[in-house]
């Protein structure tokens, strides 16, 4: 089923799922008096996806915003009103802090779950209307630190330099800190092949997770350890006589450095620091060794610390060791969370970043982009705060905030702080299709397009340039992000240069980035419609795009991929006396992301969540048990969450899910601390001190 | 004007040393940086050497770093020369290539010597007998390594850590071992004894023999070794004679210098000499609050409290002593034992102490902890051990420990084996997790009526996400089906 057909009265819709960076293909069914959600056969999911996927179209006559919304007095409630008095009163605001305060202080924070053609006008907006550096976005909190990893190492960041299905072809693959059974369901599917045709799995997680549970080999390592583990294994695999030599020698630079510092690390080493077993490391390292193909994944679990980016740099210098990435069937990935995490990385809403991958202080990038959007490069801006950083400095460097396609106020870390700090913002403006607990602050709403009123490209984790189709109509008063982008930018007196219409957009985009180490320049939509997706880079239209990267050579300036020293380091917040417990972060099947759609599903919404959970050695220390309330304290504050009792959690550490607010966020008590190189947050381990509240 | 920082000792602690001063921000435009090695080629790890002897690693896979790694960070390195004396009145050592260094801080990684018994035929003299070998530097372990080759005999003096090692390592190489030792029972300051006579049952099964109770009184030999006689007049003929006894601090350049010297170099908690400031020692050479340890991971917490030291005037806290894990690494041994691990609590009739173990002599299992005041202050755990690494960091971390003890002691290998009938599944186990469909509204779908993996997802959108469930569903339909039929069976015969 390709296209849009019709069957009867039945109008079907050739589109994609509206959540998590799998874009699974689906059908969007209208005409039969409500929409319907239909199998679709795409290559990622073969017809198959999860509830969230199955129940999406309940989003389209759900609770959702319809008018725009204005604050109309400090401290009053929010009222509806129209498009024009919204939009006078944001650049009233804007204008207002540029004025008195200078360009900078007016920010913008996008996430990864926007359309590509709304994360580069998003991205120009700030560049160019505003002419601000305050920009940066929600993916920092995602993958940022996989990303700088893989820049650094391989020259380019795109999360699977392979497609999806290749995973069915490894003989070995190591998932570490991935829940891919519960955050991207149907991709289960190639790992189930893999298994069935002989190879065999290795998962890396605190948890006992669905994931671990269908591996051959889990270990289960404290939290924020997994540096360790990785050069732990290095060590295993040098004294094995496991380095591809030749590949070393021929395919990359820098091996005598790592070589060193895994020569430190031997297993009993290992095991002190991580808590795994020697003999369960060196039951891991043997099986890579006798594997002929393998795969590497990493995800938030070992990328969300402080060390997230030497994380996620020792295991690609593994994976180099053994001679994987651009081999067949084999290499380094990571596994992308959010719809667009992939496009948001790319087009220019990263605090450092122009689109096509360019770099905001490199002149030549800034020449090109700055030609494209008919601007002297002398007006760009310079690369900005990045996530935390910004949001940090709200109410003092940034005075009025515009927020798009996110909901910090959940899924920012030491939330508490950070919805303290957009309280003391000037001004709050929103673009949202839901009242989300970010909204809820804003000084103005806008009402925007969701998933299936609109249409616009997405790229999956894959790297795969995707179309979503728009299916059903939006409500009268709700307006596209490029419209309001657009609308925004000519109050502020910038009347050319913001199209519209997504195709539109697209086109300067694939003008923009040309050149680019993510290039588009050759993908229209089209070719995205006949070749299920185009995987970029793809620089001309004649060009058959790249499912596979790094075959020959690596985008780096001698071709070869660079080993980098990766120190051995462990989490910032070690547990205490005081706070005796690892808290570690995650999602839930039934949810995504803040939870800001799933939560307003009642299907959804029924599945059990929020809670907290604890092994019961724990529990029965506290005198805990399943149902009661407990309350969760770290240095930055305290939520209130249900118990679970599992076995499947290691008894050092607690689980919460993040996708909740209020009393029961998770993210008040994370840990801001930074990555030095990616400014990734420290989400994935922080200490934190359980107590008993009251009997369920 | 750059501070002059001498290193003397390119081991493990020294190499650890200059990794974290160099890691200090600006360190390069701070301090100039010497080591020196009396070994040719550089700094190494090591604890690496007994893989080396067993043959399980490549000699040049022990180095820890390269040339260029010292030439990036300014650090000049000496290879070869060795310091002969301190002259802390010009603040300066004497190296054994007559040249004179100057230093602001000098740090004293001069590690241990190994002890060799006083016994008859073992010297021609200064040098041993050839086939006579200890076991400490990477020079050793090469020789040890081309006399292996000729060898079909071989004998173990000293049943510690190290010796075992060794003795397993040769084994390895198809040599056979047999290990002698004075004390009562192997590994006698780790182990008690009955842990130790479950570790030498093992390690008998294994082939290597070990003698107990009674030490080496003479090598017997001309020319090479032949045999060793031991105290009780028995003779063990061998053609590879290893000594294994322990090691004795390089204290001799500290004592020379008149620093306070016990078994080490004596330190205070910023890891100073007590006598002089400026010096610092670290590592086997190094003795802190009457703790020798002995072992690589207190010398690389050492190393790094002494960078902090050098760089900031002290640690961010005072230097409290290291919480050694001793770990036999053998081929088809895991054995770690920490702490108070040796003695037996009730028997010094310590009755604050909570002991927990399991022993299982046949299958070669000791599992032991000792609890004070609800936390590990010791523990062996030998043979079948999944949880050591729970123990570990139990220890490590001081930890106050559940009242449930049995989790530490028995647990999951990470090994998970596959299989399983899924038509046995309890009704709240999760079938399709995509979907979250427990098995309980599969089978309540196949009692209305469905019998089709379809039928069952058209109801349950089970099956419906990434398919992997779909044998399970299968299972649990034929299942359902079969008791079905079974019932209509019985309801028409009734």
């Amino acid at each position: 089923m390709r296209g849009t057909g019709s069957r009867a009265a039945e109008h079907v819709t050739a589109t994609h799922c509206p959540y998590c960076a799998l874009q699974c293909g689906m059908s969007l069914v209208t005409g039969t008096g409500g929409v319907e959600v239909r199998a679709r056969d795409f290559p990622t999911n073969r017809g198959g996806m999860c509830r969230k996927g199955w129940t999406s179209a309940r989003l389209l006559n759900g609770e959702r915003l319809t008018v725009p919304l204005i604050r109309r007095e400090p401290g009053g409630l929010l009222e509806p009103a129209t498009f024009d008095e919204a939009l006078a009163a944001a650049a009233t605001f804007i204008r207002t802090a540029q004025r008195t305060f200078g360009r900078d202080a007016v920010g913008v924070f996008g996430g990864g779950g926007l359309t590509n053609e709304k994360c580069y006008a998003l991205g120009k907006f700030a560049r160019v209307a505003l002419r601000t550096k305050a920009i940066d976005y929600n993916g920092r909190f995602c993958m940022s630190s996989a990303a700088a990893a893989a820049q650094r190492a391989f020259g380019v960041d795109r999360g699977l330099p392979f497609p999806l299905a290749d995973l069915a072809r490894a003989s070995l693959i190591v998932l570490v800190g991935s829940n891919l059974a519960e955050t991207m369901p149907p991709a289960m599917q190639w790992l189930s092949h893999q298994r069935e045709s002989g190879g065999a799995l290795i998962v890396i997680d605190p948890r006992r997770t669905g994931t671990a549970e269908a591996a051959d080999l889990h270990l289960q390592p404290l939290p924020g350890t997994d540096l360790v583990l990785a050069t732990g294994l290095l060590h295993l695999l040098i004294a094995g006589g496991g380095v591809d030599e030749q590949y070393v020698e021929t395919r990359t630079t820098g091996f005598d450095d790592v070589r060193g510092i895994a020569a430190a690390w031997w297993p009993a080493r290992v095991e002190r620091a991580t808590g795994v077993p020697a003999a369960a490391l060196q039951r891991a390292a043997r099986m890579l060794l006798g594997a002929p193909t393998a795969m590497i994944l990493t995800a938030r679990g070992a990328e969300q610390h402080a060390h997230g980016t030497d994380t996620a740099l020792a295991w690609i210098n593994l994976a180099l060791a053994r001679g994987l990435p651009g081999r067949r069937h084999s290499g380094y990935g990571t596994l992308t969370g959010q719809g667009n995490g992939q496009g948001g990385r790319e087009h220019g809403q990263k605090a450092d970043q122009l689109p096509g991958y360019r770099k905001l202080a490199n002149p030549a990038d800034r020449a090109h982009i700055a030609r494209v959007w008919g601007i002297d490069p002398g007006d760009l801006p310079g690369p900005g705060p990045s996530a935390y950083e910004l949001l940090d400095a709200l109410g003092r460097d940034v005075r009025v905030l515009v927020v798009a396609g996110s909901n910090p106020v959940v899924s920012a870390p030491n939330a508490a702080h950070v919805e303290d700090r957009l309280r003391g913002l000037d001004a709050l403006i929103v673009c949202d299709v839901v009242r989300s607990e970010t909204a809820a602050l804003a000084d103005v709403v806008f009402p925007v397009t969701q998933w299936a009123e609109e249409s616009g490209t997405m790229t999956n984790l894959e790297g795969r340039v995707l179309l979503r189709r728009q299916a059903v109509a939006p409500p009268p008063q709700v307006h596209s992000d490029l419209e309001v982008i657009a609308a925004l930018a000519r109050r502020l007196g910038v009347s050319r240069g913001f199209p519209t219409e997504p195709r539109e957009v697209f086109t300067e985009l694939r003008a923009a980035s040309a050149g680019g180490l993510a290039d588009y320049a050759g993908i229209t939509w089209e070719r995205i419609e006949a070749e299920d997706g185009v995987f970029w880079p793809c620089p001309h239209t004649d060009h058959p795009g790249t499912p596979r990267m790094f075959t020959d050579s690596f985008p780096t300036p001698d071709g070869r991929a660079r080993f980098h020293p990766a120190e051995p380091a462990v989490s910032t917040e070690e547990p205490d006396e005081d706070y005796p417990l690892w808290l570690v972060t995650g999602r839930l099947l039934a949810h995504y992301q803040s939870g800001a759609q799933t939560r307003r599903i009642a299907e959804l919404a029924s599945s059990p969540g929020p809670f907290v959970e604890v092994h019961p050695v724990v529990a029965s220390a506290l005198e805990l048990a399943d149902g009661d309330l407990a309350r969760l304290a770290s240095r930055r504050g305290s939520a209130q969450l249900t118990v679970r009792v599992v076995d499947t959690i290691r008894p050092d550490t607690i689980f919460a899910p993040f996708h909740w607010g209020g009393a029961m966020r998770a993210n008040t008590l994370t840990d801001p601390t930074l990555d030095p190189v990616s400014r990734m947050p420290a989400f994935k381990a922080c200490a934190v001190r359980l107590s008993k509240l009251e009997a369920g | 004007m750059r501070r002059q920082v001498v290193v003397a000792g390119h081991g493990l602690a020294g190499t650890r040393f200059v990794e974290k001063l160099c890691g200090e921000t600006g360190a390069a435009e701070k301090y100039e940086v010497t080591v020196l090695g009396y070994e040719t080629r550089g700094g190494y790890n090591r604890v690496l050497l007994t893989e080396v002897l067993a043959g399980s690693r490549a000699e040049g896979d022990v180095f820890l770093h390269t040339p260029r790694w010292y030439a990036d960070r300014g650090v000049t390195v000496r290879a070869g020369v060795r310091v002969v004396a301190i002259d802390r009145n010009r603040s300066a050592v004497f190296c054994d290539d007559g040249t004179l260094i100057g230093y602001d801080h000098l740090v004293l990684a001069t590690g241990s010597s190994p002890m060799l018994p006083p016994i008859r035929g073992l010297r021609r003299g200064d040098q041993l007998l050839p086939g006579c070998f200890a076991f400490r530097t990477l020079a050793d372990c090469a020789a040890l390594v081309a006399a292996a080759g000729q060898a079909k005999r071989a004998v173990v003096v000293g049943g510690g850590v190290l010796g075992l090692e060794a003795a397993r390592g040769l084994a390895e190489r198809g040599i056979r071992v047999v290990v002698v030792h004075r004390p009562e029972f192997l590994m006698n300051n780790q182990l008690d004894a009955e842990a130790a006579t479950v570790l030498r049952r093992v390690l008998q099964d294994m082939g290597t023999a070990c003698h107990v109770a009674t030490g080496a009184s003479a090598v017997e030999g001309d020319g090479w070794v032949a045999g060793v006689r031991l105290s009780d007049r028995f003779v063990l003929d061998c053609e590879l004679l290893v000594f294994s006894c322990g090691t004795r601090p390089n204290v001799q350049l500290a004592a020379a210098a008149s620093l306070a010297t016990g078994r080490g170099v004596l330190v205070d908690d910023a890891l100073r000499s007590i006598t002089d400031p400026r010096i610092l020692a670290i590592g086997d050479c190094a003795e802190h609050r009457g703790q020798v340890y002995g072992l690589a991971l207190p010398a690389l917490e050492q190393a790094a409290v002494a960078a902090a030291t050098v760089a900031h005037g002290g640690p961010p806290v005072p230097y409290s002593g290291s919480r050694p894990v001793i770990r036999l690494k053998a081929d088809g041994i895991d054995l770690a034992a920490m702490g108070d691990s040796c003695d037996d609590p009730h028997e010094t009739g310590d009755d604050a102490a909570e002991v927990v173990k399991f022993v299982d002599p046949v299958r070669g299992t000791y599992k032991k902890l000792v609890i004070r005041n609800g936390r590990l202050t010791g523990a062996v755990m030998f043979g079948d051990v999944g949880t050591v690494g729970t123990v570990t960091v139990a220890y490590d971390r001081q930890t106050a420990l559940p009242p449930d003890r049995l989790h530490l002691l028995f647990g999951g290998s990470g090994e998970r084996p596959r299989g399983g009938d899924p038509a046995a599944l309890p009704d709240d186990a999760l079938v399709c997790l995509c979907n979250s469909v427990p098995a309980a509204d599969i089978r309540a779908c196949v009692a209305r009526g469905a019998r089709s993996v379809a039928d069952v997802a058209g109801r349950t959108r089970a099956t419906t996400g990434c398919g992997t469930c779909r044998g399970s569903v299968a299972a649990l339909l034929a299942a359902g089906c079969a008791a079905e039929e079974e019932t209509m069976r019985y309801a028409k015969a009734g």
